[in-house]
């Protein structure tokens, strides 16, 4: 193993294990107002009137007349409110807060508040929406001339349901007037820096008039990507009013219901194929975007690009719509709009191998892409595509192919088993040239005449572990030893913009920023001095220009790949699945830390499976969700998945910190495909499963179906 | 009404609020012993975890009124033993701590397995922490680190 990917002890073990870390609801409480939010209660109204209560002296109630600036949130457009307008557009959006020093008054006060609504006619149902937030097209080759010499053409519609992201800590930020009247914002999130710009906006006030700092994040996964904005901004309108702290930390059922979670989808795929093999695509993609559009358009983007999968599609055509409905808005979560076209591309090839009475292995394994082959958005893979090793890797590991062929077999019993396979990338870092136009990251290092070096980035430790990985690097190329080099969490008064803790970009984006500042520094080092150096992004040379426009050239520099195969044996009687197996092979480059990169690859695929399998959530009739509890929405404990392998193959980037790719998300993407084709193997009899999560309930009923 | 008398980490104290007041809030705030997290607020995710007189409870699910009379461990007072420093050094060999939110009440959780079962196979160590949830991990970093504090902890539960 490299030097660089050997394990440490992770800088922030020690705080984290002892209980010690001080996450934003643990500091004291004295002279701090706690805010709870008050939520529309239907799914879509006119907002008539607010008729509060008298108010003890101390308390305060806020709303969007209380907004100094600019009532919208800054995240990619502008339409989420930070209190609703004249309507509320679903169940739980916030309409006003009230802050003050006893938790139970204000719990009273908000119980007192009569809000008078004109009920308007909610859009629940995907398939019934008629307002697009974003509609996306883009074609390569020639559709329909393969449609029509096509030996038979394969149509069916595939859908997935919403994921939580369920970090362990829920959302929580909180607001300090300073005594030089400016606005001091904590809590936990991804991105400082875009809370700053938006909490800027909505009082109205300049750059350095509001400072953000992350406090220890318990956990995020994409979920506290846009939302740290919205309540950043909301807990400083209220800060502002009261002139006052002011807290608000979410409950979990608060939080489940009301944060946004991975967009649900409806994905139709059209294939043609002629002579054995796919001569050509055409998908609809329709994500459920929510109330409103907070991430929706790059989450789009990046579901759509990879619609086709790993494999090479001469003739190809996508369109994709990002809907409105009266629900709460979907946002962010790891694998960000891939996990969804994926396990639709994974399953339609699965059934076409199957009609075909081919090998679903074999057949996927003949459409692969390769080195040098044209992307879905006639860029280039311009790196070796290792899926072929990778294949391999988990074939020996979960023994697959011998699996995969006995399990084929009618099966007799009470308990049947199956396997399936998916394959699956991960496009390293924002879609198209989002790095180079947008984000524009900066980074510094700063050397203290003891020889100290502290790295200034805004980039968010929330458990991937870069308050280690970032001084590993840099720490490497200084020759210096890691205690000499520290990264504390960003303030947004003390350290450049360096983009956002998204898109699986940290450590192969900023990281590899902080290796050429540390070559910088070291080639400028003088001995007791203090020393500042600065590096900003350059894009690759190699990178072919991206038209978002048009959808035309190299969406990603680089794409992390995986492999994963699961095993499972259901209860006929019961419905229930065991999983006997999950085995993965994840290729994210170089890992700049051994045990931190398999703690991600773990992590992920679990979350995966989660996903998969157990984790529903859904709304009523009118709007509401109801599995808002961990009793109602599981996701995996110990017990659930104890054999899981993970294991890394390197295929290493020349533009990352010693060849290193993204990794966060990669390792969930790809784990819907990989189940549900098992569990259709063990239940057999034809069955052809087209939605995720495929629960215990749905193999019951697949079962029933099979008996008629 | 008289105060609530109870051990916290060692020492005697009494309480003076409501015996339905939750164990989880009392640690929290009257007793500022923040490790102890709340995740659910429901006995469902294992981040209030403490030890009542040996026993890994839910905090939040807790009254003041049962805890009278008992003594209550938490992550303030655990961390200051020699099985903690054998349990740390196994979760800081293996990086089993990502985002720390779950990790006291899973600490405490493996701490009340190994006192009951000094040498647990893998399997029972995923039973011993099966009502605490961790989002991050996907738990094999944590089994092996509670499985290997075992092994080097020989004699100490």
């Amino acid at each position: 193993m490299e030097k660089i990917s050997q394990s440490v002890v992770k800088k922030d073990h020690e705080p984290k294990m002892s209980g010690r870390s001080v996450y934003v609801g643990d500091y004291p409480g004295d002279g701090v107002l706690t805010g709870k939010l008050l939520r529309s209660t239907l799914a879509r109204a006119r907002v008539l009137d607010v008729e509060l209560p008298v108010l003890p002296e101390g308390y305060f109630y806020v709303d969007k007349s209380d907004v100094p600036g600019d009532n919208n949130v800054n995240i990619v457009l502008d339409d989420t409110p930070v209190f609703a307008r004249d309507t509320v557009e679903y169940i739980g959006e916030p309409i006003g807060m009230v802050a003050g020093p006893d938790v139970a008054v204000v719990n009273r006060i908000l119980s007192e508040i009569k809000v008078s609504y004109e009920e308007l006619e909610p859009v629940l149902d995907l398939r019934k929406a008629d307002t697009v937030f974003f509609n996306y097209e883009y074609e390569k080759g020639d559709l329909k001339k393969a449609l029509a010499e096509a030996d038979k053409v394969y149509e069916e519609e595939f859908t997935t349901g919403y994921q939580d992201q369920t970090y362990l800590e829920p959302q929580g930020m909180m607001a300090e007037p300073e005594k030089n009247g400016h606005m001091y914002v904590h809590g936990s999130m991804q991105c400082a820096y875009y809370v700053h710009g938006a909490v800027m906006r909505v009082l109205g006030c300049r750059p350095d008039e509001v400072h953000i700092f992350q406090d220890v994040t318990g956990g995020g996964f994409g979920g506290k990507e846009d939302f740290p904005s919205i309540l950043g901004c909301q807990v400083a309108v209220a800060a502002k009013k009261a002139n006052a702290p002011v807290r608000c930390v979410f409950g979990r059922r608060e939080d489940l219901e009301f944060t946004p979670k991975r967009h649900p989808s409806l994905c139709t795929y059209k294939v043609a194929v002629k002579d054995g093999k796919v001569t050509a695509m055409d998908i609809d993609v329709k994500f459920n975007g929510g109330a409103y559009t907070t991430l929706s358009a790059v989450v789009l983007q990046r579901g759509i690009i990879c619609a086709n999968g790993v494999y090479r599609i001469e003739n190809l055509h996508v369109h994709g719509q990002a809907l409105k409905t009266n629900t709460t808005p979907s946002g962010a979560y790891r694998g960000f709009g891939a996990p969804q076209t994926f396990f639709a591309v994974e399953m339609m090839m699965d059934h076409i191998a199957r009609d075909l009475g081919v090998d679903s292995l074999k057949f996927k394994e003949a459409h692969l892409a390769r080195q040098g082959d044209a992307t879905s958005t006639s860029g280039k893979y311009h790196f070796p595509v290792p899926l072929p090793e990778m294949i391999e890797e988990v074939d020996r590991a979960a023994d697959f192919r011998r699996k995969h062929l006995e399990y084929q077999k009618p099966q007799t019993g009470r308990y049947h088993k199956g396997i399936g396979m998916s394959l699956w990338f991960h496009g390293a870092g924002f879609t198209g040239s989002g790095e180079r136009d947008f984000i524009k990251a900066v980074c510094k290092l700063h050397k203290f005449p003891d020889g100290t070096v502290e790295i200034l980035a805004s980039n968010g430790e929330i458990g991937q572990g870069l308050r280690t990985t970032f001084p590993k690097i840099v720490a490497h190329e200084l020759n210096l030893p890691l205690d000499k080099v520290y990264y504390n969490h960003p303030d947004t008064a003390r350290v450049p913009d360096s983009g956002p803790t998204v898109a699986s970009r940290s450590l192969m984006i900023v990281g590899e920023l902080l290796r050429r500042a540390a070559i910088k520094l070291r080639s400028q080092w003088k001995d007791g001095e203090d020393q500042v150096v600065e590096e900003h992004f350059k894009e690759p040379d190699f990178m072919i220009p991206f038209y978002l426009d048009k959808f035309q050239g190299d969406a990603y520099p680089t794409y992390a790949w995986g492999v994963g195969a699961i095993e499972v044996e259901i209860d006929t009687c019961t419905g229930t699945s065991k999983i006997l197996g999950a085995y993965g092979s994840f290729d994210v480059g170089t890992p700049i830390d051994y045990n931190i990169v398999i703690g991600q690859m773990e992590g992920g695929f679990l979350q995966g499976i989660g996903y998969a399998s157990i984790e529903q959530m859904n709304y009523d009739g009118r709007g509401r969700i109801r599995n808002n509890s961990f009793s109602d929405y599981l996701i995996p404990t110990t017990k659930d998945v104890p054999n899981l392998k993970c294991m890394l193959h390197v295929e290493k980037y020349p533009d990352g910190p010693y060849g290193a790719k993204g990794a966060g998300e990669l390792p969930l993407v790809g784990a819907p495909g990989a189940y549900v084709e098992a569990v259709e193997q063990a239940l057999g009899h034809g069955a052809k499963l087209n939605h995720a999560p495929f629960t215990a309930e749905d193999t019951l009923n697949e079962i029933r179906k099979e008996g008629k | 009404m008289d105060a609530i008398r109870f051990v916290l980490n060692g020492q005697e104290v009494s309480y003076e609020g409501s015996a339905s007041d939750r164990l989880l809030d009392v640690l929290r705030n009257t007793y500022r012993t923040t490790s102890v997290k709340c995740g659910c607020k429901e006995g469902e995710c294992g981040a209030c975890s403490v030890l009542m007189d040996g026993v890994l409870v839910n905090s939040c699910c807790v009254a003041m009124g049962a805890v009278e009379h008992s003594s209550i461990v938490t992550m303030e007072g655990f961390r200051d033993t020699e099985r903690y420093a054998v349990l740390d050094r196994a979760f800081a060999e293996i990086s089993a701590v990502q985002c720390g939110f779950c990790i006291p009440g899973m600490v405490l959780a493996a701490e009340a397995l190994l006192v009951k079962t000094p040498h647990p196979s893998d399997e029972e160590i995923r039973e011993g922490l099966s009502g605490n949830l961790c989002r991050c991990t996907g738990y094999n970093a944590i089994v092996h680190a509670v499985s290997s504090a075992a092994k080097e902890g020989e004699g100490l539960w």
